[in-house]
Formats: structure tokens, C-alpha cells, sequence
């Protein structure tokens, strides 16, 4: 890993020690982090803000897409600072030897409190227009967080409620911090409205969690068992996140709908949701009908940019299908080993108790105990973090298919366009014919018609643009957005494992002890 | 398939480790076993200066069939009725793992190249570690058989040690399969007689004490067997899920060009060093606990076998003792009751003194056993634990990370062995 680090943005990417990098002001002070895209707004702009709050003190900066804008970043850099702490890695105080996963601190994340007027802007992973485009908006500051489940009602008809609170500075919601009541078809409605306004433009709209009918029974049937509890967390994590991610994209944060559905306390209740509604099938013959008509359009793909993301994002599709269902068959497993091995504590104990060797006995009981405690510790940690990876994985599932969605929505609009100039192409043979046929009132007709149609191919060629090239943007951020969450998981991942070598310590400082006694002979 | 091995003394799992105080005046070992389509051929060696042998050296070829004709032998005869006999070595089974390798050779095009090789390997290694825990068992009985003073005496030991040719001792037609079956009937009436269900009155303490304790103990011990196999394979089964991880991950990596491509192939070896790390706290389960408690779930059977016997002798003495007061109340054949009267007293004396010591020597086994496996359970882990970084300086990270993952286990057995060293140490029986 030493070998292959990712060279900072400035200076040179000799790794340091990293033990008095703890403390997460030393590395901003030290380093150029300060993002200042326009003299005009005096924060930050652009940033995804909800991240700082998040990483106040935690050691996570997430390194963002340096490759392209790399010259930008040099082109800009009018004041060369000397990173003397260039990278960043999670604790290890106790290790001589450095390093997890090393992040270059691209740092673009700087707490907004403390954000001293540092040298020069130095602009890092948004490319021009993008910052442009976004400098004259709001801060792009908005926290979500999704709370409290509460079941409401009784029997069928009884739903989980929780609690969406969101603390912001954006000035385009009337308050800073508010919260609100919404249950689970609330946020599919959410979802519905959002994917109809944007999907077909090409944005990638963050897709909903899954409906899960048995999961819901079981919490509407009462069982109170863990389970059911534990469905309810794994569902309010996945809203959690998807809310998140909705906030996350600019174009959608700006959507009224969204706004409502953060602020209004009272909201209309979504019913077209439900599975077997009305409109529920109609989404399911929708479904069907597209799946047909993308095996039948052949597109004349004049741009190889799209043809290899889209093969790209299969194969990424496919591989992370795979690793998901690995992951899921690990974290099954490893609940069904906590769960032999307690039973086998269990049945060592009672060997212990039966053994007839005194001291025998209590050997094969303490045996029994320490095991199972040490190992229950270790299964749940280990389990927890794996679930936090698979949960990852199916989300990023999820959303590779809203974005195969958009590029079969382009498919689907330059299909339009593709009939709008065939039909234009026949209405003016049929112009033509008229003209031999000298029908003075049918040419005046075909004549309209063929203007309409123009109208509609330069509609259809305009729409066809303005799709690709939202695309391109959108596909660029998803990326972006993907490496960091995903470096993320894998952070958290190693951290915790970190963590729990803090606890083991303790039985280590014991083991000489023991040493000790057996040295002095018994 | 046919596989050769050599059962030396460093490749064997000492998965018993009966402590036998062997002299050297009969020394057996498997110097040799070939597994070949359903059967296994073991390689008896003998080395021996005891007169009842022609030569000092020599050696045989067995099957499993004959080590299972050797043990019934014993049991039958009933000079040894006192004794415990050494539990029968277990059928070689290699059927879930042939199956399995099976199931690979067939197996399904979405595996890559690395990830079959994996599973082979894992597979195979399966098979080896089979292979070698059976020729540990069939060793370790005719070991237990030399060992004894009594047992290693007997006739059919020296022709199964000695004579060269096959014992054919064919499979079991159907009037021995009948007699197997009311043999199960009768050991169901000795249970009752064990379980004191048939009223029979014991007469010593130790006894007394012996059998409560063997019945609960035996049924402990088979339960704690039966749990410790399925952490094992639980461990086993996590191990091998590994193996598609780090296919996954390294292919995702290889594709990837960006930041992420280092994070998943780095994190592609590090779940495969805890694979491997897994699957090696997995065989040392398997055998420092599993198949201890396995051995001597069989010989706290072959315990309980031994108090059956004298229970029936004490049923056939008291029979005996009635018979003789109906024979003096009604004055006719009292000779022949008064001497088959003696007779059951004698059997059953000499019975219960044997068994006495037989039951004392059992226990002190037991406990050397258990302290001994435990204790080097625990210093594999350590020295898990402390798994040296290989050459090619791996991501310091990953090497963290396995450190910290193999402490977790440590410290629960390590503790275990410290304190035991402690206790056990001061034992008087050890």
C-alpha cells in the first residue's frame, strides 16, 4: 500500500507518523483547506456540508476525484503550501507501523467555524462549471436524520412512524432545525414524485428502500421479538441513508415536493404505493412494456462515452450483485456461529459442572465462560460491520439500476426524436405527393403539419442534448459520490477493528501476569 | 482415489493423546495407510522382544473390518469382563467429502479460476486432515491394546499383530446382523439395570458414586461433542465464504481506476489472510477440542459398558444367593446352588476390584487428557496471534487488522491455559 498512495494534491506523499494527527485541527490548520469559490459568498460553497458536521472531529476525509481536475488544481494554486502532514489515516496510536487505508486529505471539507482566510482558493474535485453553476445558490448545508420509530394504530392497519428531523442553514426552508412525523409510504411517495419529474431528464434519482411485506407483518402482528426490532432499524437506517442521498443532489434539493415532505407536518397520504393498487400494477405493466421496447430499440450510438459507461456500470451491476450475496451469505453464517457457540459454552459449562476433577471442573467452566464472551464480543462486532457493508452493497444495487434507468430513458428519447424525423420525412413525401396531385387545401394541411413536426424534431434534437449531457454530469457525481461512500464503509470497517483491539489490550496486560504465576510453578 | 499417508509421528494429529506409559517391550505404530476406492489398508508395524512373537519386527496389512473383529473379540471374552475395553476406532468415512469435491468438479462457471483453486484446495485439505484423524484412531487403539498389561496378552491381539495373511473377516450376514440387534435389546436392559430402574441395590460407594457420575458425564461430554462439531464446521463454513469475497473485491478492484481500486484489492488480502486464519482455528478446534471429546465421549461408553458388566454380575450373584435359600428351604440341590453361588461371588468380586482400578486409571487419563489438549489449544492460538509479517511487506493495515483479529480468540483460551496450569498443576492425580 506504501508503494501505491495516491500523491496529494501539493507537496510531496512521504508518509509521516501519524499519532499526532488525532487531534482533527492540526490537519486542517495545516493544510490548505479552505474552499473559497467566490469572493461574494463567504463560506464555502458547494460543499457537502452535512459531511462536516459529521466530521468535525472524525478522521474521514473522503478523497474526491483529483484525477481529471488535477491541473485545474495546480492552474489555481497561487501559494504553494507544504502539506507536512500530507495524508490522514485512522487511529493507530499504538502501532509503530503506519497506515490503513491512507486518505489523501483533499480536505476540501473545512469546518465552517474555523475556516481561517487560508492562501489561496484552491479549488479542488469540481470542475468549473460546476462550481460556477452552483456558486450563486444557497450553502449546500441540510442534515437529515430519521429517528424514533413509533408503531401507531393497532392490527393491519397499524404503521411505523418516525421521525425526520433536519437541522439546515439553506435559506430557502423557513426554519433551521424541524422535524416531522412520516411513515414508510410517505417516503415511497416521495420517491414516486421525484422519479417521474427527473427521471426522464436524466437525473439520477435516488431510489426508495424496498417494500418488504413480511418484515411489516411481523411488526403489524406485534411481535415483539428481535427480529421485528430489527427490521425497524434496518429499515429507519435505509431511509436514513435515502434521504441523505436525495439531499445530497442539487437539482432535487431545490424540488419543492421535497420540501413538503421535510417540512409540512401534515402530508397527503401516498396511496398509489401500495403493491396492489391501481397504480401499483400499472407501474408493474409500465415496467414490462420498457422492458420489451429497450430489447427493440437499436440506438445509433454516435457517442463511445456512453456505450462504455454503460458497460461499465454493467459490469459493476454484476460484480456487485456477487460480492452482495457473498456478504450476506458471510453475515448469516457468522450469526449462526454465535449462536453455536454459545450453545457450546453452554454445554462446556455443564461438562464442567459434571466433571468429577475439582480442579478440572473449574478449569472447563471458566473455559465456557471466557469463550463465550469473548467470542459473542468479537461475532457481534465483526457482524455489525459487515452488515454496514452489505447494507452499502444493496444500496449501491439499487442505484446502478436508477441509473440504467437514465440511460434507457436516453435511449428512449432519442428513440423519440428518431419518430419525429421519420414522421417528418413522411408528412413531406406526403406534401410532396399533394404537390403532383394539385389538392390546394390538403398541401396547406400537410404544410402545417410538416412545421409541427419540425417544430417537434428540433424539441426532439434539443431534448436528446440537454438528456446526454445531464447525464454526463449526473454520472460524474455519481461516481464521485460512490468512491467516498464506499472508502467510507471500508474506514469505518478497519477503525472498528482497531477499536477492538483497545479492549483486548486489557486481557494482554493481564497475560504476563499469568506468565508469571505459571513460571513460579504451581 | 488413492492417497498415501505417512502417518510419522510429526503429521499425525495427537487428537486422544492418551497418555499411555508405553514400554518398550511392544511398541505398534500405522507407519503406513492407502486409501483406495471405499476402503482404507493400514500398515500395522510391530517392533517387540516379547517371546510370544517370532520375529521383533514386522508388519501387516489391515482393514478397518479386522481392528472392528480385534475389539468385538475382547468384548466377548469374558476374562476381560472387568476391564474397559479401548472404544472401537470409527469407520473410516470419507463419503461427505468425496461428495463435495464432487459437487466442485461439476461446479458452476460463475467461479473464476482462483476462486476453484481455492475451493480445491480447501477441499482437498479437508480430505487429508479425514485421512489422517482415522489412521490417529485405529493407532491409538491397538496403542491402548499394547499399553495394558492384560489386554496385550491376549491370542487374537498377537495373530491380528503377526499373522500375514487377511483375517477374512467378511461383512456381517444376516444371523449376526439379528444377534447385533438383540444385543441392542439386552444393552437396553442393562441400561435399566445402570439406571437403577431394576431396583438392584449396590452395595460399595464408589461405585455408586462412579455411576451416577459416568451416566451424567457421558451424557455432557456427548453433548459438548456434538456442539463443539458445529462451531467447528460454523468456523469452517465462515472461512470458506471468504473465498468469494476476495474474488469479488479483487475483481472489482482491477476494474476500478480510480482512488477505490487500492482500498478494494487491499481489502480483498486482508480477507484472505483472515480466511486463512479462520480455517486454521477451525483444524485446531477440531482437533485439540472436538476430537478429544469425541475420544472420550467413547470411552466413558466403553466406561459404562465396563459397570454394566458388573451390575449383571451382581444381578447373576444375587440370583444366585435367592437360588440358594429356595434350594436350603426346600433341602434339594443345594451342592451345586452352593457352588454356582460361589462361583457369581468370585466373578463379581473379582469384577468390581478390576473395575476399580480400571475406573481410577480412566480418570486420571481423562483429566492428563483434557489439561494436555487444552493447554496446547491455547498455545496454538497464541502463537496464531503472533503471526509473523510475511517478507513482502504486507499493508500494514491488514497485518493490524489480523493481529487484532486473532486476540480476541487468544485471550479467552490463553487465559483458560494460564489458569488451568495453575489448577490442574497442584492436582494430585497428574
Amino acid at each position: 500500500m506504501a508503494a501505491e498512495r495516491e500523491p496529494p494534491p501539493l507537496g510531496d506523499g512521504k508518509p509521516t507518523d501519524f499519532e499526532d494527527l488525532e487531534d482533527g485541527e492540526d490537519l486542517f490548520t495545516s493544510t490548505v483547506s479552505t474552499l473559497e469559490s467566490s469572493p461574494s459568498s463567504p463560506e464555502p460553497a458547494s460543499l457537502p456540508a452535512e459531511d462536516i458536521s459529521a466530521n468535525s472531529n472524525g478522521p474521514k476525509p473522503t478523497e474526491v476525484g483529483l484525477d481529471d481536475d488535477r491541473e485545474d488544481l495546480f492552474a489555481e494554486a497561487t501559494e504553494e503550501v507544504s502539506l507536512d502532514s500530507p495524508e490522514r489515516e485512522p487511529i493507530l496510536s499504538s502501532e509503530p507501523s503506519p497506515a490503513i487505508t491512507p486518505v489523501t486529505p483533499t480536505t476540501l471539507i473545512a469546518p465552517r467555524i474555523e475556516s481561517k482566510s487560508m492562501s489561496a482558493p484552491v479549488i479542488f474535485d469540481r470542475s468549473r462549471e460546476e462550481i460556477e453553476e452552483e456558486a450563486n445558490g444557497d450553502i449546500f448545508d441540510i442534515e437529515i436524520g430519521v429517528s424514533d420509530p413509533e408503531k401507531v394504530g393497532d392490527g393491519m392497519n397499524a404503521y411505523m412512524a418516525y421521525r425526520v428531523t433536519t437541522k439546515t442553514s439553506l435559506s430557502m426552508f423557513s426554519k433551521s432545525e424541524f422535524s416531522v412525523k412520516r411513515r414508510f409510504s410517505d417516503f415511497l411517495g416521495l420517491h414516486s414524485k421525484l422519479a417521474s419529474k427527473y427521471l426522464h431528464v436524466g437525473y439520477i434519482v435516488p431510489p426508495a428502500p424496498e417494500k418488504s411485506i413480511v418484515g411489516m407483518t411481523k411488526v403489524k402482528v406485534g411481535k415483539e421479538d428481535s427480529s421485528s426490532t430489527e427490521f425497524v432499524e434496518k429499515r429507519r437506517a435505509a431511509l436514513e441513508r435515502y434521504l441523505q442521498r436525495t439531499v445530497k443532489h442539487p437539482t432535487l434539493l431545490q424540488d419543492p415536493d421535497l420540501r413538503q415532505f421535510l417540512e409540512s407536518s401534515e402530508l397527503p397520504r401516498a396511496v398509489n404505493t401500495q403493491a396492489l393498487s391501481g397504480a401499483g400494477i400499472l407501474r408493474m405493466v409500465n415496467k414490462a412494456a420498457d422492458a420489451v421496447n429497450k430489447m427493440t430499440i437499436k440506438m445509433n450510438e454516435s457517442d463511445a462515452w456512453f456505450e462504455e459507461k454503460q458497460q461499465q456500470f454493467e459490469n459493476l451491476d454484476q460484480q456487485l450483485r456477487k460480492l452482495h450475496a457473498s456478504v450476506e451469505a458471510l453475515v448469516c453464517h457468522r450469526k449462526e456461529l454465535s449462536a453455536n457457540t454459545a450453545a457450546f459454552a453452554k454445554s462446556a459449562a455443564m461438562l464442567g459442572n459434571s466433571e468429577d476433577h475439582t480442579a478440572l471442573s473449574r478449569a472447563l467452566s471458566q473455559l465456557a465462560e471466557v469463550e463465550e464472551k469473548i467470542d459473542q464480543l468479537h461475532q457481534e462486532q465483526a457482524f455489525a460491520d459487515f452488515y454496514m457493508f452489505s447494507e452499502l452493497l444493496s444500496d449501491y444495487i439499487r442505484l446502478i439500476a436508477a441509473v440504467k434507468g437514465v440511460f434507457d430513458h436516453r435511449m428512449k428519447c432519442w428513440q423519440k426524436w428518431e419518430d419525429a424525423q421519420i414522421t417528418l420525412l413522411k408528412k413531406r413525401e406526403a406534401e410532396a405527393k399533394m404537390m403532383v396531385a394539385n389538392k390546394p387545401d390538403k398541401i396547406q394541411q400537410a404544410k402545417n403539419e410538416i412545421r409541427e413536426w419540425e417544430a417537434k424534431v428540433q424539441q426532439g434534437e434539443r431534448d436528446f442534448e440537454q438528456i446526454s449531457k445531464t447525464i454526463r454530469k449526473e454520472v460524474g457525481r455519481f461516481e464521485k459520490e460512490r468512491v467516498k461512500d464506499f472508502k467510507t464503509v471500508i474506514i469505518k470497517y478497519l477503525e472498528s477493528l482497531v477499536q477492538t483491539q483497545q479492549q483486548v489490550k486489557f486481557v494482554f496486560g493481564i497475560l504476563p501476569y499469568f506468565k508469571k504465576i505459571n513460571e513460579l510453578g504451581f | 482415489m488413492e492417497t498415501h499417508a505417512e502417518a510419522g509421528k510429526e503429521g499425525k494429529p495427537s487428537c486422544a493423546s492418551v497418555d499411555l506409559q508405553g514400554d518398550s517391550s511392544l511398541q505398534v505404530e500405522i507407519s503406513d495407510a492407502v486409501s483406495e476406492r471405499d476402503k482404507v489398508k493400514f500398515t500395522v508395524q510391530t517392533k517387540s522382544c516379547l517371546p510370544y512373537f517370532a520375529r521383533t519386527e514386522f508388519s501387516v496389512v489391515r482393514q478397518h473390518e479386522e481392528f472392528i473383529w480385534l475389539h468385538d473379540a475382547y468384548v466377548e471374552n469374558e476374562e476381560y469382563a472387568g476391564l474397559i475395553i479401548p472404544p472401537a476406532p470409527p469407520r473410516p468415512d470419507f463419503e461427505a467429502s468425496r461428495e463435495k469435491l464432487q459437487k466442485l468438479g461439476e461446479g458452476d462457471s460463475s467461479v473464476t479460476r482462483e476462486e476453484f483453486a481455492k475451493m480445491k484446495q480447501e477441499l482437498e485439505a479437508e480430505y487429508l486432515a479425514i485421512f489422517k484423524k482415522t489412521v490417529a484412531m485405529h493407532e491409538v487403539f491397538l496403542q491402548r491394546l499394547a499399553a495394558h498389561p492384560t489386554l496385550r496378552r491376549d491370542h487374537n491381539f498377537f495373530v491380528f499383530l503377526e499373522y500375514g495373511q487377511d483375517l477374512s473377516v467378511r461383512g456381517k450376514n444376516r444371523k449376526e446382523l439379528l444377534g447385533g440387534f438383540l444385543r441392542n435389546i439386552v444393552k437396553s436392559a442393562d441400561e435399566a439395570l445402570i439406571t437403577g430402574m431394576s431396583g438392584l441395590k449396590e452395595v460399595d460407594d464408589f461405585f455408586e458414586h462412579e455411576r451416577t457420575f459416568l451416566l451424567e458425564y457421558h451424557t455432557r461430554i456427548r453433548d459438548a461433542c456434538l456442539r463443539a462439531d458445529r462451531v467447528m464446521r460454523a468456523h469452517k463454513c465462515l472461512a470458506d465464504d471468504y473465498i468469494p469475497i476476495s474474488a469479488a473485491l479483487s475483481s472489482l478492484g482491477t476494474q476500478e481506476v480510480n482512488q477505490l481500486r487500492t482500498s478494494f484489492l487491499k481489502l480483498a488480502e486482508l480477507f484472505e489472510r483472515l480466511r486463512k486464519l479462520e480455517g486454521r482455528v477451525a483444524s485446531d478446534e477440531d482437533l485439540k477440542l472436538s476430537d478429544m471429546l469425541r475420544y472420550y465421549m467413547r470411552d466413558s461408553q466403553a466406561a459404562k459398558d465396563l459397570l454394566y458388566r458388573r451390575l449383571r454380575a451382581l444381578a447373576d450373584y444375587e440370583n444366585a444367593n435367592k437360588a440358594l435359600d429356595k434350594a436350603r428351604t426346600r433341602n434339594r440341590e443345594v451342592r451345586p446352588a452352593e457352588s454356582h453361588q460361589q462361583l457369581c461371588c468370585q466373578r463379581f468380586e473379582r469384577l468390581s476390584d478390576s473395575a476399580k482400578q480400571e475406573l481410577m486409571d480412566f480418570k486420571s487419563r481423562r483429566v492428563s487428557s483434557f489439561r494436555k489438549n487444552l493447554i496446547e489449544l491455547a498455545e496454538l492460538e497464541l502463537k496464531h496471534a503472533k503471526v509473523s509479517p510475511p517478507t513482502s511487506l504486507p499493508p500494514p493495515g491488514t497485518r493490524v487488522c489480523v493481529h487484532v483479529w486473532m486476540c480476541t480468540r487468544v485471550c479467552a483460551h490463553v487465559g483458560v491455559c494460564m489458569y488451568m496450569r495453575a489448577c490442574v498443576g497442584e492436582s494430585s492425580l497428574s
